[in-house]
């Protein structure tokens, strides 16, 4: 009983355990609603089901989530990852239309590599901005947040692009291996941001900047590079959302893919724990914040309600998680329970630990 | 004066921080008309006690009284509107808006509820003309010097009938001119009855205008003087204490002759380096093995010159020469990359990287140098993390633990560590030993000693003078942002010597008083 | 965009302009520029009435970028403001249908956004949350309650609307709506208050330095909860005119408006960190899209995409321009 007691707090202090608990909570109440909904089968060699379905539309956000969590970690923003998102699904839609065969894989390929591109050129502009001239972030890719629906619209010329190519729908809604295609791609890129960040030393520098900027420098960190670094990789990581998004539906529309997704990213990232103010960053803290908005998402579909008023929960969601790390918030409310067991942090405990 | 009474009093004031007893039965008092210097070092109380003074913490003893009424302020507007303003060195206004403003905002002159521009204008230009300030304070206020901007906060905070003006290191960033037109709006205001409480750190501004001194010296009141009767030395004397040597000697000069160790290859030589406003042009040679140390007060430009050796700091004048190539270090990176390291006296600002581990913090330096697509291999980061742990004994010895959950001087070692491994040839060190424990210090000065002995050259910075000479072959003395003078550290150097050199500007080899 | 800051410099040489109004005249010299542009190209341009227009078509994105100055100038940042125009004309919208009398449903109306904004203040200041999140999680409130109380557009009858909507005050040849009345009673409201109250001077205050402003003893809670009321407030008002203008209410309406309101608001010459600004720059600034927009209508070979990547320029150009009058005060 008393280990349990003692354990608890270490439990419930955990970053991740809210956002679980909301998760495992979703997940329970769409199975009270419609008992289907853990089902997963297997049709044909590929795997289906809502839990298939839930991590395959995640998959984007999830992208533009990871680049945001390194971005933000600098003590970054991003703005316009909504904007490359349509930039770059709408170069690549663009140029498969343009191709006489829109089923040949190397006219698929090229565009990838085409749109990629200017996602990257695009990525460099912000860092530029912000790295180079000194603008402060959410100014600077606010620029290119405006400028770049524009930019998506001339190239689309206003229309929808609709594609007809099955190497390019594949991105989206195809299989590989009996999964959804966008659920590997998705996992790939993962496992790449999480290699180049912890089996490097970008992520602890990455960390260090974020933490401190000045002890950084004068540790001779090149903090420059650091942040354009990080503004090209949030831009390459919402170019490749920028495939999926498009593939999903076959079509570019620039006025309206990616709408909104940097705020479902900027909120994955600070519900998996990692601060606005920069710092540590939790890569899968960020995707479970990710799985979280995107189970949200489905589950008001689910129930019928309208799709932009699953934005009220979105909002309730922001605001508690947002109040639960503010440490204004946490203080007022220990002050409020000041009962005979005050709520201890993680970092108490260790440093109770240590001495042992 | 004798007969006035003071217009504010402290009594027996005392502060306590988690570890450290901030001020320790401090009495303090200040006149009507006077200008009262309060002197100290780091650590002394000097802040603490202003804090204190200002309600910006409450006290845990002793009490204030205010026109022979006791008052506890909860904080700088309640003192501001009892008549205790206090002006800071980093001018505490809004530089957006204008110089009438500024002096005005939040209670503006009104007509019928909306804001009376042309009266404040109007009461704006009178009351600066008062201190023979003239000015447009229709201009923005960030369009002026420091110096007009100073000015500024002290005409604000005597129209809002301050009789306790604290000016709080106001002189930090003028230039001697602009000090000079500063003390004359001081005596004008001290002679229209207002008591001024002036903190600063140059000595020839507290002989030029204070009337009487008070001393703290590590919390405690050392004593109060009328100028007069307290010789710079003497002043410099008790600010800087000669404390009872509770360490254990070291023996410094054992191994290596001051003699010996200047004839050895220069390692890097500073000719008339400087930077505009932030330390006058100085020479410096530190040769290998040699410990170089800095003394001088706080704010004489320490600091200064270490930044500017380390391109923390970009110099604007003057020649840097690293192993007999001259060189420009325009930046930390090309210090890195010609060996030369640099603990920051501000290990938390300045230093450590608070939220990551004791280990991340240790290789940082390390790994920024190496470039991040080259990690330090783990293996290789435990075994150095290791040997530095058990080397300068941090505790507690847990590598993966976020660096500010340790103490201070654990915190120093860590600082130490990142950049020992890095095995720079020239290491700047400054203030290594403040705010930590006897044994840290200990171990701390100890390390120093090897380390030249085992042939890297060391730029030792303390206000410690004791600690100072014990350690360095050759001791550069700072006195207002100049270098004045370089000792070496032979049998005949002491501590008098060397407070003698600061009092006196350098000035010093006539026999002291 | 090169030229911009090399004629301010200029303009300072030869009339010591202070660096202040730099990015307000560089403003009003572009939007001089762009109808004389407009004026050259097409005939029709030189119609008084074009200008009348385009505050006919702009008065609720003017109203509403004043709030946003509000709240710039402390050095915060109000993302709610198109969510909560489009959910004002909801709100209007559904409760006209249910039949409530106007005057009460004016007055609901307009009560809501500046609620809304006052609860953002608080949290805000009070549980030092950036200004930029907590707007957020407004803006999809807003929008949320849009949809929550109806999916689809819903057409307003009333009388009372219907007059202000096609009401028409005649100057001279050419005509203004109401609503352009009641945004050029905001914005000289709002001038005077940002001048010649307390109020207005600690919003500027907050802005160049929020420790001073405390340590001045300016009260900086209630001034820092106000601007994001008043921004509510204005935001009300331009939902109300927006429903004036559009006799409906529609969910999606004004998605994104936030960004051009921001936009407006740093053409117009107000700095992002806040403390400086005017609300007759944002005028200009707000003047200065809807001339691209009317510009861009003239044409008609030139499409909608050109206004965002027009404003996305701007924009940039604005920035850097601020920057560099920032760095030579230095």
């Amino acid at each position: 009983m008393s280990t349990l007691r003692s354990r608890l707090p270490a439990v419930t202090g955990h970053r991740l355990f809210w956002p679980l608990v909301v998760l495992v909570l979703l997940i329970a109440a769409n199975t009270v609603y419609r008992p289907s909904f853990l089902s997963v089968e297997l049709k044909n060699g590929h795997l289906y089901g809502s839990l298939v379905d839930i991590l395959r539309l995640s998959a984007p956000l999830i992208l533009v989530a990871l680049g945001m969590s390194l971005v933000i970690a600098t003590g970054g923003i991003d703005l316009s990852v909504g904007s490359v998102v349509a930039v770059s699904g709408a170069v690549a839609c663009l140029y498969i239309s343009k191709q006489p065969d829109q089923n040949s894989l190397g006219g698929v390929v090229t565009a990838l590599a085409l749109a990629f591109g200017v996602a990257l050129l695009l990525g460099v502009w912000n860092g530029t901005l912000v790295a180079v001239i000194g603008i402060q972030p959410i100014i600077a890719t606010l620029i290119l947040m405006v400028a770049g629906r524009g930019l998506a619209q001339l190239v689309t010329q206003g229309q929808i692009i609709t594609v007809n190519s099955d190497p390019y729908r594949t991105i989206g809604v195809g299989h590989l291996v009996g999964l959804p295609f966008a659920i590997i791609v998705a996992l790939a890129v993962t496992l790449l941001v999480a290699v180049l960040t912890r089996r490097t030393a970008l992520g602890m520098i990455i960390e260090a900047v974020g933490g401190n900027a000045e002890a950084s420098r004068l540790a001779g960190v090149r903090a420059r590079r650091i942040t354009l670094l990080v503004y090209v990789v949030s831009a390459a990581c919402a170019g490749i959302a920028g495939f999926m998004m498009t593939a999903n539906v076959s079509s570019a529309d620039g006025n309206a893919a990616g709408l909104w997704v940097e705020l479902d990213a900027i909120l994955a990232v600070v519900i998996g724990g990692t601060s606005l103010a920069g710092g540590r960053f939790y890569l899968g803290g960020t995707i479970v914040g990710a799985l979280l908005i995107q189970t949200l998402t489905t589950s008001v579909y689910a129930m019928s309600i309208d799709p932009q008023t699953a934005l009220l929960f979105k909002a309730v969601v922001v605001i508690v998680v947002c109040l639960i790390q503010a440490p204004a918030f946490r203080a007022r409310l220990r002050r409020r329970a000041a009962t005979p067991t005050p709520p201890t942090t993680p970092a108490e405990q260790q440093k109770e630990q240590v001495p042992a | 004066m004798s007969q006035r009474h003071p217009v504010l009093t402290m009594t027996a004031i005392s502060k306590i921080f988690p570890g450290v007893r901030a001020l320790d039965g401090v009495d303090f008092r200040l006149f009507p008309g006077e200008v009262h210097a309060l002197m100290g070092e780091n650590g002394a109380g000097k802040s603490t006690l202003i804090k204190v003074l200002t309600g910006v913490y409450g006290t845990d003893a002793g009490t204030v009284t205010l026109d022979g009424a006791r008052v506890s302020f909860t904080g700088p507007m309640q003192a501001t509107a009892a008549g205790v303003s206090t002006v800071y060195q980093e001018v505490n206004l809004l530089p957006n808006l204008s110089v009438a403003e500024n002096i005005f905002i939040g209670r503006e002159p009104r007509r019928l509820g909306v804001v009376d521009w042309r009266a404040m204008r109007r009461r704006a230009t009178e009351l600066l003309a008062r201190i023979d300030l003239h000015i447009d304070v229709t201009e923005l206020l960030g369009s002026y010097s420091l110096a007009v901007q100073q000015m500024v906060a002290i005409a604000r905070a005597v129209d809002v009938r301050a009789r306790v003006l604290i000016l709080d290191e106001p002189t930090s960033s003028l230039d001697a001119d602009e000090v000079a037109q500063l003390l004359r709006i001081m005596r004008q205001l001290r002679d229209d009855g207002i008591a001024i409480l002036f903190v600063t750190h140059f000595l020839d501004q507290v002989y030029g205008i204070a009337d009487r001194i008070t001393v703290l010296r590590n919390g405690r009141l050392v004593g109060e003087w009328p100028t007069a009767e307290l010789p710079q030395l003497a002043l410099v004397e008790k600010m800087i204490g000669k404390e009872l040597d509770a360490l254990e000697s070291i023996d410094a000069d054992a191994g290596n002759d001051p003699e010996a160790v200047a004839a050895g290859p220069p390692l890097v030589t500073a000719e008339g380096l400087g930077r505009t406003g932030s330390v006058a042009p100085f020479s410096l040679t530190i040769h290998q093995g040699e410990v170089v140390g800095l003394a001088g007060l706080l704010g004489s430009g320490r600091t200064e010159v270490a930044r500017l050796f380390f391109g923390a700091d970009r110099a604007d004048q003057g020649q840097l020469t690293v192993d007999g190539t001259p060189t420009t270090i325009r930046n930390p990176v090309a210090a890195i990359d010609r060996n030369i390291a640099f603990c920051s006296e501000n290990r938390r600002t300045e230093g450590l990287v608070g939220e990551l581990t004791v280990r991340e913090n240790i290789i940082l330096a390390m790994q920024a140098a190496r470039g991040w697509l080259r990690p330090v291999p783990r293996r290789r980061q435990d075994e150095l993390v290791q040997r530095w742990i058990e080397a300068l004994s941090i505790r507690p010895a847990n590598p993966d633990l976020p660096v500010r959950n340790l103490s201070g001087g654990n915190q120093q070692k860590v600082l130490l560590a990142r950049w020992l491994i890095t095995e720079p040839r020239l290491l700047i060190l400054d203030e290594p030993t403040r705010g930590i424990d006897i044994g840290a210090k200990t171990e701390i000065q100890r390390l120093v000693v090897k380390l030249a002995d085992g042939g890297m050259a060391v730029l030792f910075i303390s206000a410690e003078l004791e600690e100072v000479l014990r350690l360095s072959h050759r001791v550069a003395v700072m006195r207002d942002r100049q270098m004045v003078t370089q000792l070496t550290n032979d049998d005949t150097l002491d501590a008098d010597r060397v407070m003698n050199a600061i009092a006196s500007g350098g000035h010093e080899e006539g026999a002291p008083a | 965009m090169t030229t911009t800051p090399l004629a301010a410099r200029a303009d300072r040489a030869w009339w010591r302009v202070p660096p202040r109004h730099v990015p307000v005249l560089a403003t009003l010299a572009l939007l001089l520029v762009m109808y004389g542009v407009g004026v050259s190209q097409y005939r029709a341009f030189s119609n008084v009435q074009v200008v009348f227009n385009i505050f006919i078509d702009n008065g609720f994105l003017l109203v509403v970028a004043v709030g946003m100055t509000f709240v710039i100038l402390t050095g915060g940042i109000d993302l709610s403001v198109g969510s909560v125009v489009a959910m004002t004309a909801m709100v209007s919208a559904s409760l006209l249908r249910s039949g409530l009398p106007p005057a009460l449903v004016l007055l609901i109306a307009l009560l809501i956004g500046p609620t809304l904004g006052f609860a953002m203040g608080c949290v805000i200041h009070f549980f030092d949350i950036q200004p930029f999140i907590v707007t957020l999680a407004g803006m999809f409130f807003a929008r949320g309650m849009c949809t929550w109380i109806s999916a689809s557009s819903i057409p307003i009858t009333d009388g009372f609307w219907t007059t202000m909507a096609q009401e028409r005050i005649r100057i001279g040849e050419s005509f203004v709506s109401i609503s352009v009345l009641i945004a050029v009673a905001v914005v000289l409201l709002a001038a005077f208050v940002l001048a010649y109250t307390r109020l207005g001077r600690n919003v500027y205050a907050i802005g160049g330095n929020p420790q001073s402003a405390l340590l001045m003893g300016l009260p900086v809670a209630r001034t820092k909860i106000a601007v994001y009321t008043i921004s509510g407030l204005c935001s009300a008002i331009g939902g109300i005119m927006l429903s004036f203008y559009t006799l409906s209410g529609a969910p999606l309406i004004a998605v994104g408006m936030e960004l051009d309101v921001i936009a407006a608001v740093v053409i117009g010459g107000t700095l992002l960190t806040g403390g400086s600004g005017y609300v007759f720059g944002t005028v200009l600034g707000v003047l200065v899209l809807g001339v691209i927009q009317t510009l861009i209508t003239f044409d008609g070979t030139l499409n909608s995409w050109w206004t965002k990547i027009v404003i996305g320029g701007l924009l940039f150009a604005f920035i850097l321009l601020q920057r560099l009058v920032g760095i030579r005060k230095k």
